[in-house]
């Protein structure tokens, strides 16, 4: 038994080696993993980050087989994912893994930003992992609008008419941009098969190559935690930090509990409830796209209502543009609007907290009034209101405050 | 990285045993996910129900079947051919076994039970034939007139593969020193009566 | 800390909106329909076959599939719910034709494929119950003015609409405050809601065929998963004896 596995061991060793002369796998291996050192003091929000990772591969998996039975031609396109959803083996399953990834990649790509917000994870020196991470928000906002019209449903073919058409408030250009979008005099086969290009080959590579740089951006200056400590700023003699634990193999247990639990919960919806009440499937989108019957009521998936909301508080079509743009926008601001010299909201007072309370409050207030048809005007703009004061005062309380004494090491 | 290395912050544990009890368990159960996951992905590229419904079986009139004529229809995107044999044409196969590869059939899968025998067919007159060549996958002509041919000069009459000169005689048998090495395959097919075939059902017992 | 009650709060506003936005419709009655109910799924075709292809397909459906799913043989799908010469391998579509339509009702009858999907199966429950008789024909307090006659009217009867003047507004307006059965039909009150019960299973088993599997697979990818978040979580806390707090 010990003879085969030394001649084993020794094969091993020696393609390693080979590899290594090579291509600095082991030195990579070390950087991103097992010397990579991480605060020991994660908690639950610090989980939301490598499950985005793991919904984007199952994204690009799924999306990858779904690709194989789809057909991007407005008269086959809606007939194709009943195709899936029937005759193919199986299809059922990854096309419901893809549409409920869509949702989920939201749910946990908000959390994980929100926990950016909290513990100053934007702060010096970490500005850059930051910007990659709001464009990679962007990109994937513009990578789920195009996958959302890919079914042809009612709700596909009218979310693509009304969101093409903001590009219309464009001063001079907007009728000619609109037309340039759509390919045509109104959404029809060419906008499909535009978007079908972009959403399968185009988006999906910016998308990972933006979170390899998010990555390595991370890697570089190392990963904040809910203290806000810097824990590079203690070392041992041998120079690693005091504070710190090996990514693998703690960090990567960790988040194979976390990914499990999340599957957990993800397996539910895709198998019991798929729908998700009408949230991540709508009714509407299991009716054909019609250019001649328009729904009642077209609002966008529950991920983009937030924005749509302020698209609604303004009374004019291009301030409304505007507006809702910079909403997303200003987030690219966050690491020079906070004046606070602590990161973490453990350090900062009453007043940080309940800003960032407000802002939350807007934020999913403004969600829900973007998917109702009735939404009062008063509120909508109260909140729109709230949004983008907790941005633009933001240099100011965070100037005045009263911060607590930071701890030298993190706490548990 | 080893254990007595250990940070500041870590310590080793004790009870290496159960840790290397957890990590397999985990790691099989965790293997076990992943292959069970892998599956509907790769058994949602096989033959859809579309395609399984397409490829269902074809019946095909052959009362108008001129004997020395063949019908050719699609089966699951095969060329099936269908040949009514003269009575000299069948009276000549056993004639070229000693210039066949396989005369007896003997490869089991080129054709179902029912069909191993010297004319390769249920009634002795009437062929049915996948005539897809077994090289790579060229449809064969149909040469039935017997005399000399460019591809040989004792021509009885067979199917001559232009792609790659194979040849096959009128029981769909490849001859020797030929590209292809397996006679033409026999689909599995059976008689609803006299004048009706159907490609894609096997044929049980006598009729 | 405080914002873990902001959090907290913001859970429940949450779970509010959910519950707001759920009423499209508003008040539909409950279909009570089981699609894992074979038996019900099995009348439920047999209905369609009779009172609905006549001007309505399920065009992503084949009669094949009902062999495998509903437990029905070939020869009994062919002759109860196939449609004229129609084939076990041929979709389940109307023999009427696109412009009969047109002409017949004003627009083509609609493919009902995904309409319990679309719609929902209460929807089609209560628009089958709410049919009443005016003196201009058949009208329906789910879908005002329908395109569709009532079909089943032999078997619930003819339905009249009970009206009462009421101020809505500062507008005096005629309501619909109940339907009374003025003609019976063959069946019963509670027999016409079985019938109609029977049919919402089946709309729903043909808007989403893979449904039967799906519940079925996903209690074991459950019971997996829940093993392996168990196993994963010792795994951790095995680990992370290592680390100091």
């Amino acid at each position: 038994m010990a003879k085969p596995a030394s001649t084993l061991t020794k094969g091993v060793d020696a393609l390693n080696n080979w590899v290594n002369d090579r291509a600095a796998v082991g030195e990579f291996y070390k950087k991103h993993l097992s010397e990579y050192y991480a605060p020991k003091n994660f908690n639950l929000w610090y989980f939301f980050g490598s499950l985005s990772l793991l919904v984007l591969v199952n994204q690009i998996l799924t999306g990858i087989f779904l690709t194989m039975h789809y057909k991007p031609d407005a008269e086959l396109a809606f007939a194709s994912v009943e195709f899936i959803m029937r005759d193919v083996e199986w299809g059922w399953l990854i096309r419901y893994m893809h549409s409920t990834g869509a949702s989920l990649f939201f749910v946990v790509v908000y959390l994980h930003m929100f926990r950016a917000l909290m513990y100053g994870s934007y702060q010096k020196p970490r500005e850059l992992v930051w910007i990659l991470g709001v464009t990679i928000y962007l990109v994937l906002m513009a990578e789920s609008f195009m996958g959302y019209v890919l079914p042809w449903g009612q709700m596909s073919y009218w979310g693509a008419q009304v969101i093409i058409s903001l590009f219309g408030a464009v001063p001079y250009v907007g009728e000619a941009l609109v037309e340039w979008i759509r390919g045509d005099f109104f959404v029809a086969d060419a906008t499909l098969n535009r978007f079908f290009a972009l959403h399968v080959v185009a988006l999906p590579l910016v998308l990972v190559g933006l979170v390899v740089l998010h990555l390595a951006a991370l890697h570089e200056v190392g990963s904040n935690n809910p203290d806000g400590v810097e824990i590079k700023a203690r070392k041992d003699e041998s120079g690693r930090p005091l504070d710190g634990i090996p990514f693998h193999p703690y960090y990567t247990v960790k988040d194979i509990f976390g990914a499990a639990f999340f599957l957990l919960i993800a397996a539910f919806i895709i198998f019991f409830w798929p729908e998700f009440g009408g949230y991540f499937l709508k009714p509407d989108n299991f009716v054909e796209a019609n250019p001649l019957v328009t729904p009642d009521h077209i609002p966008p998936v529950w991920y983009f209502t937030p924005f749509y909301a302020i698209l609604q508080a303004v009374p004019d079509k291009l301030m409304g543009v505007i507006l809702m743009g910079a909403a997303v926008m200003i987030l690219y601001l966050v690491p020079w609007l906070d004046r606070s010299p602590v990161k973490s909201i453990r350090y900062r007072s009453w007043m940080s907290k309940l800003a960032l309370g407000l802002f939350v409050v807007a934020f999913v207030r403004l969600g829900m009034l973007g998917l109702s048809q009735e939404s009062s005007t008063f509120e909508l703009r109260l909140w729109t209101f709230v949004y983008f004061a907790f941005f633009i005062l933001m240099p100011i309380w965070t100037s005045i405050e009263k911060t607590k004494p930071v701890p030298e090491r993190v706490t548990s | 990285m080893s254990e007595t290395e250990a940070l500041d912050s870590e310590q080793p544990s004790a009870d290496l045993s159960r840790r290397r009890l957890l990590l397999g368990t985990t790691g099989v159960v965790g293997a076990v996910g992943v292959a069970a996951a892998a599956w509907p992905f790769l058994a949602s590229l096989r033959p859809s129900a579309r395609a399984r419904i397409i490829g269902a079986p074809v019946e095909v009139f052959i009362g108008n079947l001129e004997p020395g004529q063949m019908a050719r229809v699609q089966w699951r995107g095969q060329t099936i051919g269908i040949m009514r044999r003269t009575e000299r044409m069948l009276a000549q196969l056993p004639d070229l076994n000693p210039r066949l590869r396989d005369p007896e059939s003997a490869v089991a899968d080129q054709q179902p039970a029912y069909a191993r025998n010297v004319h390769r067919s249920i009634r002795p007159e009437i062929l049915v034939l996948n005539v897809h060549c077994t090289h790579l996958g060229c449809v064969p002509q149909v040469i039935p007139e017997v005399g000399p041919q460019p591809f040989d000069a004792d021509w009885r009459g067979g199917f001559f593969c232009p792609c790659h000169r194979s040849t096959f005689d009128l029981a769909g048998r490849v001859f020797s020193g030929v590209p292809a090495v397996r006679n033409l395959l026999v689909p599995p097919h059976s008689f609803i009566d006299d004048d009706h075939v159907i490609i894609g059902v096997d044929y049980e017992g006598a009729s | 800390m405080n914002y873990r009650q902001v959090l907290i709060g913001l859970a429940l506003v949450l779970v509010s909106g959910f519950a707001m936005a759920a009423g499209k419709y508003g008040n539909l009655d409950q279909a009570g329909s089981n699609v894992f109910d074979r038996a019900s799924l099995q009348r439920g075709a047999a209905l369609f076959a009779n009172y609905c292809m006549g001007c309505h397909s399920i065009q992503f459906m084949r009669y094949q599939r009902l062999t495998e799913d509903l437990g029905l043989s070939e020869d009994e799908v062919l002759e109860f719910l196939a449609f004229g010469d129609q084939e076990l391998a041929d979709y389940m579509k109307t023999s009427m034709r696109y412009e009969d339509g047109e002409a017949w009702f004003g627009k083509s009858p609609p493919d009902l494929s995904l309409t319990a999907r679309s719609r929902s199966p209460n929807w089609i429950y209560t628009f089958l119950r709410s049919y009443y008789l005016t003196d201009d024909g058949w009208n329906n307090t789910v879908l005002e003015n329908p395109a569709m006659p009532h079909v089943l009217w032999d078997l619930q009867g003819v339905q009249r609409a009970i009206t009462e003047t009421r101020e809505v507004g500062g507008e005096t307006r005629l309501e619909i405050v109940s339907l009374e059965l003025d003609r019976p039909g063959m069946l019963s009150p509670s027999e016409y809601d079985a019938v109609v019960r029977d049919l919402v299973a089946f709309m729903e088993y043909v808007a989403e065929p893979a449904r039967l599997q799906r519940e079925r697979i996903g209690i074991w990818v459950m019971l997996f998963l829940a093993l392996f978040t168990f196993l994963s979580y010792l795994l951790y806390q095995e680990y992370w004896k290592d680390v100091k707090k």
